[in-house]
């Protein structure tokens, strides 16, 4: 054992909580350092100097004053053992009441822009359905072809580049 | 058959607070003897073991037996007596801060007297308390408390340790440099053994 290990098993040695190898090993150590030897008769003097310290009684009105306090305190109501914890019911309460008045709010509070947009996208729709049935037709949808080849001539002048604006774009 | 602390406890939480009345009996002198060397001062050891009680009591209806019931009582009593040292200090501080020049403060530090001075006044045994109380009181705070814990409640490291906050290795360099101080600061007393007087009671 070295000096410095001494620091960790000084007072348990002088306290007697070692088993016998733990403690035949920091002898060992004590009968070769002179220093730790005094060291740790030093430390027994210390305590036992410490045991000169005398042992106060607390007053007489000790007892009386406590029990007086004890009696002081709140005792625990019927409902605290439904809530347990107030701060969590008071929060709980909180919410409860931020639900319901988010519910109350007038619609018109919740957005003006919603029933417009709720209509637009209604009539969306029915434009979207509202020619299935010709277009279930299959004679229709055959002769779009043809009608189709009428658009590109016309669509074709109208999407083809301005030939000074293609030119730009290279 | 004698109840333990903890069964003791456990009736104050179910509402006996008979129960409760033993264990006051039983551990108001040790809490107040722990509470005086840590803040040296008997009145406010009264208060801060009161105080102690009153949060045991408090505290009954969330107890659970998971550990020694004087651990759990000294950790709320090391807790208490931490708080009344700072604040104390805090308190101290704003006085010294405040006071006007040449006041008590200055006139009476707060040092240890000198080496010279110890052993050349033949202390009375008064003074000598006085000297070692002094003495734990210049230890840092865990310090103090693993001590006091230590010499005076005899508890073993593990108990200590929990109550501190700290592991049992930790206590044990804070144990080993707490008694190097006091060899430091108590060096005069023990080369001086202490006057014996007849008739007088002396501590166990």
């Amino acid at each position: 054992m070295k000096c410095e290990q001494m620091s960790k098993e000084l007072i348990s040695y002088l306290d007697r909580r070692m088993d016998s190898a733990e403690r035949r090993e920091v002898e060992e150590h004590l009968a070769s350092c002179a220093s730790c030897r005094k060291r740790a008769e030093e430390f027994r003097a210390i305590s036992n100097l410490m045991d000169e310290m005398p042992v106060i009684e607390p007053s007489l009105g000790f007892d009386a004053r406590m029990r007086q306090r004890v009696a002081a305190e709140p005792q625990r109501k019927w409902f605290t053992w439904i809530v347990p914890q107030p701060r969590l019911a008071l929060a709980a309460v909180l919410l409860i009441a931020l639900t319901v008045w988010i519910e109350k709010l007038p619609p018109s509070n919740q957005g003006s822009p919603a029933p417009n947009t709720t209509a637009a996208s209604s009539e969306q729709d029915f434009n979207a359905i509202k020619d299935l049935g010709v277009l279930e037709n299959y004679d229709v949808v055959t002769k779009m072809d043809a009608l189709s080849e009428l658009v590109p001539a016309s669509a074709q002048q109208s999407d083809k580049p301005e030939p000074d604006q293609a030119e730009s774009n290279d | 058959m004698a109840r333990s602390d903890v069964q003791l406890m456990l009736d104050v939480k179910a509402g006996d607070d008979a129960s409760f009345d033993f264990l006051l009996v039983k551990y108001r002198s040790p809490l107040v003897n722990f509470l005086h060397r840590m803040v040296r001062d008997t009145a406010t050891a009264e208060d801060l073991a009161q105080e102690v009680f009153l949060r045991v009591y408090r505290a009954r209806k969330q107890y659970t037996p998971s550990a020694k019931f004087t651990t759990w009582l000294f950790r709320i009593a090391t807790n208490v007596a931490l708080n009344s040292v700072r604040d104390t200090r805090h308190q101290r501080m704003e006085v010294s801060l405040d006071a006007p020049v040449g006041s008590e403060e200055d006139a009476a530090p707060r040092e240890l007297p000198t080496r010279e001075m110890r052993i050349d006044e033949h202390l009375l045994e008064q003074d000598r308390v006085q000297f070692i109380q002094r003495a734990i009181a210049t230890l840092p705070e865990k310090q103090r408390a693993a001590v006091l814990l230590h010499k005076y409640e005899e508890m073993d490291y593990a108990e200590i340790a929990k109550i501190l906050d700290c592991t049992e290795s930790a206590l044990k360099s804070l144990l080993f440099r707490a008694y190097e101080s006091l060899r430091v600061q108590l060096a005069p007393l023990v080369a001086q053994p202490m006057p014996q007087r007849a008739g007088e009671r002396r501590p166990s």
